[in-house]
């Protein structure tokens, strides 16, 4: 077998990338197998029953009824869906959004989701791909190439900084996922590794210092809706970098930035729901409420 | 240790939480494994976090789910309430205020049909893995992600080669071995986790050919 590089961050990437000659999605191939866990076939088949049940994930959101366990969500996402025609954001952006709702309603009812790079945050991911691939025609192995991009966003923040919300806040969740989905789609959209990484770096900038205050505790509200400008975030960077425009931070300094600022989010602002939305009048409410139902 | 793109893409679960779902899952496991058989019997109570939030995150259902066999990535864990029903258990589940030692614990009493009884303390560490930390009052520590042999024994010198000899003429390879005991019981425990399942032919041969086990079950 031959030894493969693997990178701990964004300029190691980009520097196998061009020796190499080989996107983002290929470094990621690459890194995994210098683990020796798995060969080649074997890492595309996990990642393809990934997307198998990302798919599912956004169907069962989108066409069956989901009732979170709290009975506070459950069809927002299909609300979006039927509206997509009449949005100012347009057809396909609403149709990744309403998906992206509907993955984190499917998780807040007990339903199979992948986590990417989290349960909270694992709407954004699949949204993006999925509904861009169909969109676009693109083939499985397409998508499933977008999802290593991704992945190799998420393994270098997650070394450098944080994908949980009880380290990282919010901006480490659906932030990561926004970095994560935006870079796999500048990638599938023929953009360079550079450009993968602008994209990246702008998603994080977007939300950096954006809290984790979920109501009650549960990954419903604001969770959801966060899944959903998660989304519009990766989108919306992809569309910038394509257009030309760089982040002017590089992003290896936009991650360090984002592991610097979750250490000063304050404890109650990360995943505790002591403080932001967690701690308004009504969502205390919710949750007195909550303790109170059945048994 | 390099991470790996599948702790990012991954894993497939149910949701809402692998700490508050998967994770109660694997508790309740444990008392499925432990009994032979069918599950006659069982009582759960929530502490720390797990009773505070745990309704909203299924942790209820999702520990009865385990109890009755079902796995952490299975979509019939919602259903768990409806399971014990039509298996005719019933499993109560109760939410105490007292303060744990873990944020996330649970305590699983469990009879199987033969009338055996265990009562233990599962704690969720993150990430759906789980740790239980004692068993039928004895303190213990282990993952429950290898078959384990829990061994009750005297404290007494010799007993706990006995019971790796007869491991190793079944050709059962040990991953990890914790000694456990308690000074006020002067009992003690062993537990073995193993590459392979200990069958019921040789956890009866430990109980019945090794002197000081008073009773081994084996998950």
């Amino acid at each position: 077998m031959t030894s493969y590089q693997t990178f701990s961050n964004g300029e190691e990437l980009l520097s196998i990338c061009r020796e190499e000659h080989i996107p983002i999605s290929e470094a990621a191939v690459r890194a995994e197998l210098s683990r020796e866990e798995m060969d080649r076939t074997g890492v595309l088949n996990e990642m393809r029953i990934n997307l198998e049940v990302m798919r599912e994930s956004i169907r069962v959101g989108l066409e069956e009824q989901q009732i979170s366990i709290t009975g506070l969500m459950g069809e927002d996402a299909d609300k979006l869906m039927a509206f997509s025609e009449n949005t100012v954001m347009g057809r396909e952006m609403a149709r990744i959004v309403a998906s992206a709702m509907a993955v984190t309603e499917v998780n807040a009812s007990m339903g199979r989701i992948v986590a990417a790079p989290t349960a909270g945050a694992s709407g954004i991911l699949p949204a993006v791909l999925i509904q861009y691939g169909d969109a676009h025609d693109l083939d499985e192995d397409q998508l499933i190439a977008g999802l290593c991009n991704a992945g190799a966003i998420g393994m270098i923040i997650a070394r450098n900084a944080s994908i949980a919300g009880a380290s990282g806040g919010c901006q480490a969740e659906t932030g990561s996922a926004a970095a994560m989905a935006a870079s796999a789609l500048t990638e599938l959209r023929g953009g360079t590794p550079e450009m993968c990484l602008h994209a990246a770096a702008i998603a994080l900038k977007n939300v950096m210092g954006l809290v984790c205050d979920p109501v009650a505790g549960l990954v419903e509200c604001p969770c959801i809706k966060r899944n959903a400008i998660g989304a519009a975030n990766a989108v919306l960077c992809s569309d910038m970098v394509m257009a030309g425009i760089e982040s002017i931070i590089p992003f290896d300094e936009v991650v360090i930035a984002m592991r610097n600022v979750g250490r000063m989010i304050n404890p109650d602002l990360r995943e505790t729901a002591r403080g932001g939305i967690a701690s308004t009048p009504t969502a205390q409410r919710i949750a007195e409420k909550i303790r109170h139902v059945e048994g | 240790m390099s991470i790996s793109i599948f702790d990012i893409i991954g894993p497939r679960m149910i949701g809402p939480s692998s700490s508050h779902t998967a994770g109660a899952v694997r508790i309740g496991q444990v008392a499925n494994r432990l009994v032979n058989g069918r599950v006659q019997a069982a009582r759960v109570t929530l502490y720390g976090s797990f009773a505070e939030t745990g309704r909203g995150h299924g942790t209820d259902t999702a520990i009865v789910a385990g109890i009755l066999g079902v796995n952490p990535d299975q979509g019939t864990i919602r259903y768990a309430k409806l399971l014990a029903k039509e298996a005719d258990v019933d499993i109560p589940v109760l939410f105490s205020d007292e303060e744990p030692e873990h944020p996330n614990t649970a305590r699983v009493y469990v009879r199987g049909e033969d009338g055996k009884e265990y009562t233990y303390i599962g704690t969720s560490i993150g990430g759906g893995r789980i740790r239980v930390t004692s068993i039928n009052g004895m303190d213990v520590s282990f993952s429950g992600e290898y078959p384990t042999l829990i061994a009750f024994h005297q404290d007494a010198p010799g007993i706990i080669s006995k019971v790796t000899s007869i491991l190793a003429l079944e050709k059962i390879n040990v991953a990890f071995m914790k000694v456990f005991r308690s000074e006020r019981r002067q009992g003690a425990c062993m537990v073995i986790e193993t590459d392979t399942p200990v069958d019921e032919a040789t956890r009866i041969r430990i109980v019945n050919n090794v002197d000081g086990i008073t009773e081994a079950c084996t998950l």
